[in-house]
């Protein structure tokens, strides 16, 4: 690919530096860290974050193993918190209310912020029940909106043709790519702003995942998008700008086609041409 | 290097191929002693009764509401000895079910890891206390201090050993549906979580289904004991057959009858005596159900996660 943009509008991010210049045309940001830090116990396990992540893109993050990836994007929702020893530190706002704050009902950020595992994890229930999980918590009842509810997130997730025959069997039943698109659907159902992924393709065989990837795509148009992988050609393929973290720390974060073409730091050069990682 | 010749001394290694031999023949003869065992007693069990019923009718036994062995105008009604048992089993149920499972979802989804390291073993314990003790502690407690408030209770009762049958076996429900409710997976959790579930919604609507078989079978095991549960209902329940449904008042249950003839003299040979087995077959065929509906429930509601 040609680069036309003028490397001038790159940003490269180091710890201290918080006022990046703007790209171009860039879009609204969803979620802006501001030095944020976090420990499990004495681990420092994120250092210093100061990321911006933007409307109806796909951002991907990228670094190798135990670099911090999932931590933090399970920061963004905070689920991060399910491990009683982690300790936070600095501001994450999530359209300008930072969801660190004490007062932020968890709940509804999770509403707003969907999540999509690494592992299928769909409830042993009916793929219906399944998809209506959201919506039905939510205090929607009545039978006609969650069939509706139902039919356009499977089709929105890609699978209602392999499943409208079967919608009341268990989701166990159906094949892992399968399973992970009804999970995509779950989590589609309750509208949410933003959706994370959590290497949501790393379980499944590449035929699945190809589906996922184009399933992103249009997914894009309506929702944002945030990934964690640890397929490079993912990344290059999906997303529109990638973090490149190592050991707690992002090293670099730009439009992709710039970490993946021209990199500015020679350990993100190193990591992406698979030197190391 | 260093030649450790492995190769060679594992082909030359000689296993006792006597053992291999008898090791299976042993334990099969194990095992045939226990199966052989176990179709005595039920062999045993139904002639027995089947003798008894050669005796009494069994129109009676199944349909009069009168049992009174040891009049010399004997009446021979189980039913108020079911009653009697169910009696107990009820308030043991309603005592232990909710408290049970409560405090095993307190336990899996609440409490800290020190402190389910602490509760858990409390429980096994309580799980072994010999019920003699319970028994003790219903009569000589209980009923007291149940008669302070309720003084119509009589110093036999159900609702005293009812309780105190429940209190029996809450910690072993607790304990089972603890097991069944910490092997739901986590991902199931996060999943509902990540949802923006609150923690009871994902208990209560995820976990607790998720592990619905292994919930079902602790609860039919832990009321399976209740009916064959003998020592705390000899004690503190008395020896009244009682067909009324009145918990304040005396009663006999299936199991007190066993006891009350085979600690007495019933001589060899007499009704009393074969009435034993006819009722030893009635309890048997309810503890049989029961765990029939547990194995029922462990296959119907299995879940694979
Ligand atoms: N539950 C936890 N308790 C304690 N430390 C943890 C926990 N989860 C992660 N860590 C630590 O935090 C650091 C970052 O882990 P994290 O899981 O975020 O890495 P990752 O980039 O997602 O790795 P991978 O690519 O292998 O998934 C590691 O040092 C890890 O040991
Ligand atoms: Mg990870």
């Amino acid at each position: 690919m040609i680069m036309t943009k003028e490397k001038t509008s790159a940003i490269h991010i180091d710890n201290k530096n918080l006022n990046h210049s703007p790209m171009e045309m860039q879009n609204k940001e969803i979620f802006t860290s501001k030095n944020f830090n976090l420990w499990y116990g004495d681990n420092h396990a994120l250092k210093n974050i100061n990321l911006s992540f933007h409307e109806n893109e796909i951002s991907a993050i990228i670094g190798p193993s135990g670099c911090g990836k999932s931590t933090y994007i399970k920061s963004l929702n905070r689920m991060v918190e399910l491990v009683p020893i982690v300790r936070t530190e600095g501001e994450i706002l999530y359209r300008d209310t930072n969801i660190l704050d004490k007062n932020m009902t968890v709940e509804e950020l999770r509403t707003k912020v969907g999540m999509v595992f690494q592992k299928p994890n769909p409830f042993p229930k009916s793929i219906y029940d399944n998809v209506a999980y959201g919506p039905r918590i939510h205090g929607i009842k009545d039978k006609k909106t969650l069939d509706q509810v139902v039919e356009k997130s499977l089709r929105q997730a890609a699978i209602w043709d392999e499943v409208k025959d079967r919608l009341n069997d268990n989701a166990y039943g159906l094949s892992g790519g399968q399973q992970q698109r009804i999970c995509i659907a779950r989590t589609l159902a309750v509208e949410p702003d933003i959706v994370l992924m959590d290497e949501p393709t790393s379980a499944l065989d590449p035929i699945s995942t190809i589906k996922i990837e184009d399933l992103m795509q249009e997914l894009k148009k309506e929702y944002s998008i945030i990934i964690v992988t640890h397929n490079m050609q993912q990344a290059a393929r999906v997303s529109d700008k990638t973090a490149f973290f190592y050991q707690g720390n992002v090293i670099e974060y730009n439009d992709t086609n710039i970490i993946f073409e021209n990199p500015h730091d020679k350990r993100t050069e190193d990591y992406v041409t698979g030197r190391f990682g | 290097m260093v030649d450790l010749n492995i190769r060679e001394r594992i082909a030359n290694n000689q296993r006792s191929k006597l053992v291999e031999k008898t090791v299976p023949i042993v334990l099969f003869s194990i095992t045939i002693i226990s199966v052989l065992t176990t179709i005595g007693i039920l062999y045993t069990l139904i002639v027995e009764t089947v003798h008894f019923f050669g005796r009494v009718s069994i129109v009676e036994f199944l349909t009069s509401t009168k049992w009174n062995a040891f009049s010399s105008t004997p009446s021979w009604g189980i039913f108020p000895l079911i009653l009697g048992t169910l009696k107990i089993v009820v308030i043991g149920a309603i005592v232990a079910v909710p408290t049970g499972i409560g405090a095993a979802i307190y336990l899996s989804e609440y409490a800290s890891d020190r402190t389910r390291r602490i509760i858990k073993p409390i429980l096994e314990v309580l799980a072994g206390i010999p019920t003699v003790v319970y028994g003790a502690f219903a009569i000589t407690f209980v009923t007291p201090f149940l008669q302070s408030f309720i003084p119509p209770l009589n110093h036999f009762n159900a609702l005293s050993p009812g309780i105190v049958v429940g209190i029996m076996i809450l910690p072993m429900i607790a304990s089972l549906t603890e097991d069944a409710l910490s092997s739901v997976p986590n991902s199931m959790r996060e999943g509902s979580l990540g949802m923006g579930a609150t923690k009871f919604e994902t208990v209560s609507k995820v976990v607790l289904p998720a592990a619905i078989s292994g919930v079902g079978a602790a609860v039919v095991l832990g009321l399976s004991r209740a009916i064959g549960e003998t020592m705390i209902v000899s004690i503190a329940a008395g020896s009244t057959p009682n067909s009324s449904f009145n918990i304040l008042e005396s009663l006999q249950t299936m199991t007190g009858f066993i006891v009350q003839v085979t600690s007495g003299d019933a001589a060899f040979g007499t009704d009393v005596y074969y009435s034993l087995y006819a009722v030893g077959m009635t309890l048997f065929i309810f503890t049989l159900a029961m765990n029939m509906i547990s194995q029922w429930i462990t296959k119907r509601f299995r879940e694979e996660y």
